[in-house]
């Protein structure tokens, strides 16, 4: 069939969304049951590109709605309208190891979403499509301003929504890797909710000193929201994923300083020593790295290391001092973290002391550690030094990409729920 | 004091295009509240300009601009857009006001605010606000300044490979390059060139032989990203007569369709653009004034069509085309002239190209959807080189309507016209 003569269509709406927006990827003027190949590409902050594909046939009215028909093939199959995103993966030839993650919030991710004839499933850059469109994902809504923050010794970041306020605060916390990720706490703001990402691991003055972050840091940074004006002071709440989990049930169960209105704790586990440092608990960690283990593709695999939950209490936060509501999201194939078994724990533990009215789990079969905004690519492993160690290792975190995906999404939807219910 | 629900106010999408709609929601109100929704934009010419509507929440809470009535403000009823279309300049702004974004590669802002209580609701900070991107050009577009053969404009190219079908797009008696229809067109898959012929005021001395525009088609068929026979013309006000002129009388280039948005077709054959202006001049003094002093053109117009020469033979035109006219069209009379166009092509069998569209209650600036409406403007006559207000009519609910719908069909008819059809479609 002559190119030139027939004009394909291709729009998504909205072409600038949100990151975790849906859109709608549209085909028309096409032949009716003609074969086609709608393909995502993006290349991301450090350079490596990443693609997707899904297989369509044209209706009877030549049209294509990837949210209403079946993919039939290519990185993801059946009706998913989020597909090209959530299904994206490293181009052929690439590193191993990769995972997407954006480190500067204030530009958006650029995704070309384009139309190819017939079911393709490479060399998609050697050929011309039939149509390409460029798409806008923003971390950041429309006057959300970003505010670096070094007081009281602090790394971190502030993003506060558009508008008067006061808004309702939250201190944002990643997980053992360190560094200053903003994108939860700018999505998170452009959802009404003033957000302090936090660096406490690699944060300036540990570069500086050598020496690792106390309590008073977390308490700083709770005062620092607290006390802005724009923030209600009276509704912060805490949001760790991974060891940040450790951090936040840490502050909400012993904190003199630190009154959350409510906490969300992603994969992660109360199992820690109750007195100890961020330093001490990462050591007791580290002391259990012998129970480390490897998949047959030599992944680290470090969900022993806290395994059995201890029956001690002076290993594991006493959850049954919980004033607050606290929403647990975990994922049943987390290898990283033995996520579910602690939530298990920590809901027998809330059962007795009379608090699981608390309560909120979310489990999800077939998903791993990383539980993030969604339509993001699930990393199901990658590479990943933990601060404390020297060299970069292939960690296994888990996960199946279809369930791992749709994970993120209900999570993340549930998660601002219990946000807006306990904060607005 | 801290159990106090905090409203939350959300517009969705964020960032848009000019012609897309929104939603605004707001939640968490008590019930049955009384509040107004605000809208404000800070325009490129330092002017404020503002809408709102009064709401009362409903029993959980809600206000949904998209499903519930405004009960006043500066539009009424469920008007789902109305913070936009009815937007006007604020209390104390200078006259004769438009809105007409000159930078089309950054976005219109707007705060969208939720107040308590409808009367004296700007005596308090709003409750909440956030805000809203309105972009004339999709992500990828490219905008490209044209200085060749001549001919200067803006030529705005969407993303992806090509071919595209093209399209010459022209403004009015105002002048100038105004480039954010362009912008949209290529936003919708169309290369678009946004033409300037003439600099504001100066249409008088502007050398406008015919060819101009005939250049100007052939630099968007030419281009390598174009498919060479399916090139449109789009017009509004002048720019329909040329563009009339253009489909009728040359033979260098041949439109695939045309759409006229408050066009006519006086234009004396043979002759150049600037002589048009002497057809006007000749009959000035049938302008009138009215109770504002704003000026009235339509009488000129009315003089002008009289003389059977001053017309093109639109009998001789052999694509289709779309007149786009409002009836309260104060600037020319628009309507009387589609009438005229019909009767011509009728007479010619050539009326299956004709499609008419006439609104009521709709003045002249019939512009892409969603902006506000324009009844009388500052314009610089150029016979004269006064300042005047013009009267271009319309009233601000049917105009916008107007707007929303001609919009939508001028899309159809271009991409029923430029973008082929592969096979008859099934229609269930």
């Amino acid at each position: 069939m002559d190119r030139k003569q027939c004009c394909v269509k291709l729009s998504v709406q909205p072409s600038r969304g949100l990151m975790d927006e849906k859109f709608i990827v549209l085909v028309q003027n096409v032949w009716p049951g003609f074969q086609l190949t709608v393909h995502a590409l993006h290349q991301c902050e450090d350079g490596h590109s990443w693609e997707a594909f899904g297989h369509y046939a044209a209706d009877a009215t030549g049209t294509v709605n990837v949210s209403e028909d079946p993919s039939l093939g290519g990185t993801y199959s059946g009706v998913e309208p989020m597909g090209l995103l959530w299904s994206l993966r490293p181009v052929p030839g690439s590193k191993p190891g990769l995972r997407m993650r954006k480190m500067n919030v204030q530009t958006p991710m650029e995704v070309t979403i384009s139309v190819y004839q017939g079911h393709q499933t490479e060399g998609f850059v050697d050929q011309v499509p039939l149509a390409g469109v460029l798409v806008e994902r923003w971390y950041m809504a429309p006057g959300v301003r970003r505010i670096p923050i070094t007081e009281g010794g602090l790394t971190a970041t502030l993003f506060l929504p558009p508008g008067p306020g006061p808004f309702p605060g939250l201190l944002d916390l990643w997980g053992g890797g360190g560094k200053l990720v903003e994108y939860r706490a700018s999505l998170l703001a452009s959802h009404g909710i003033a957000s302090l990402a936090l660096d406490y691991l690699t944060p300036k003055i540990t570069i500086e000193t050598r020496k690792m972050v106390g309590i008073e840091y977390f308490e700083t940074a709770y005062r620092v929201l607290q006390q802005h004006p724009q923030v209600f002071s009276s509704r912060i709440a805490m949001l760790g994923l991974s060891f940040g989990t450790s951090i936040t049930l840490k502050m909400a169960a012993y904190s003199e300083v630190v009154k959350l209105r409510c906490a969300v704790c992603v994969s992660g586990s109360h199992v820690q020593p109750v007195d100890g440092s961020v330093e001490q608990i990462l050591g007791y960690f580290h002391k259990n790295s012998g129970k480390t283990r490897f998949s047959d593709e030599n992944e680290a695999i470090w969900r022993d290391l806290l395994l059995p939950i201890p029956t001690d209490s002076s290993l594991k936060v006493d959850v049954g001092r919980l004033q607050c509501p606290l929403l647990l999201v975990v994922g049943e194939d987390d290898q990283n973290w033995p996520a579910y078994e602690s939530a298990m724990d920590m809901k027998e533990m809330m059962e007795r002391a009379g608090n699981s009215h608390l309560l909120t789990i979310l489990s999800y079969p077939n998903a791993g550690h990383l539980i993030e905004p969604p339509y993001t690519p699930h990393a199901r492993s990658s590479f990943f030094r933990t601060v404390n160690a020297r060299e970069k290792m292939m960690a296994l975190w888990g996960g199946e990409t279809v369930a791992h995906s749709r994970a993120q999404e209900d999570a993340w939807r549930k998660t601002l729920v219990f946000l807006r219910e306990n904060l607005f | 004091m801290s159990q106090a629900a905090l409203p939350i106010l959300s517009v969705f999408p964020s960032r848009a295009l000019v012609d897309e709609k929104f939603k605004v929601l707001v939640e968490n109100l008590p019930p049955g509240c009384p509040v107004t929704i605000h809208s404000l934009h800070h325009s490129e010419d330092q002017d404020y300009w503002e809408a709102y509507g009064h709401y009362i929440s409903d029993d959980r809470g809600k206000v949904s601009v998209s499903d519930d009535l405004s009960f006043g403000g500066t539009y009424t009823g469920k008007e789902p857009m109305g913070l936009l279309w009815s937007m006007r300049p604020v209390l104390g702004s200078r006259k004769g006001l438009r809105l007409r974004k000159m930078n089309v590669c950054t976005p219109m802002l707007m705060d969208i605010s939720v107040y308590s209580r409808h009367d004296g609701f700007r005596d308090q900070a709003p409750l909440a606000s956030v805000l809203i991107e309105r972009w004339y050009m999709a992500p990828g577009v490219r905008r490209i300044d044209i200085r060749e053969r001549g001919v200067r404009g803006t030529l705005f190219i969407p993303p992806g490979p090509g071919p595209f079908p093209g399209l010459l797009d022209m403004w009015g008696g105002g002048g100038g390059l105004l480039e954010y229809r362009s912008a949209l067109l290529a936003s919708h898959g169309y290369v678009s060139l946004a033409l300037e012929y003439f600099s504001p005021g100066q249409l008088q001395t502007a050398d406008l032989e015919f060819n101009y525009f005939e250049t100007a088609f052939n630099i968007v068929k030419d281009h390598p990203q174009v498919m060479p026979h399916r090139v449109g013309i789009f017009g509004l006000s002048l720019g329909s007569i040329v563009t009339m002129a253009l489909a009728v009388e040359s033979r260098i280039v041949r439109p695939r369709c045309c759409v006229c948005i408050s066009g006519n077709h006086c234009f004396p054959p043979g002759r150049t653009l600037a002589g048009i202006t002497g057809e006007v001049d000749m009959n000035y003094d049938k302008v009138r004034v009215d109770e504002n002093n704003y000026h009235i053109w339509r009488d000129v117009g009315l003089a002008i069509m009289k003389e059977p020469s001053s017309k093109l033979d639109m009998g001789k035109i052999n694509c289709p085309i779309l007149l786009v006219n409002g009836h309260d069209d104060q600037n020319w009379p628009t309507v009387e002239s589609a009438e005229d166009i019909a009767e011509m092509m009728r007479a010619a069998g050539k009326e299956h190209l004709l499609t008419r569209l006439e609104y009521p209650d709709t003045g002249h600036l019939i512009e892409p959807p969603f902006s506000p409406h324009f009844r009388a403007t500052n314009f610089i006559v150029n016979l004269t080189k006064e300042k005047v207000i013009m009267l271009w009519g319309g009233q601000t609910k049917p105009h916008s309507d107007a707007q929303e719908d001609s919009w939508r069909r001028i899309l159809t008819f271009l991409q029923q016209h430029l973008y082929c059809s592969p096979s008859p479609k099934a229609r269930l």
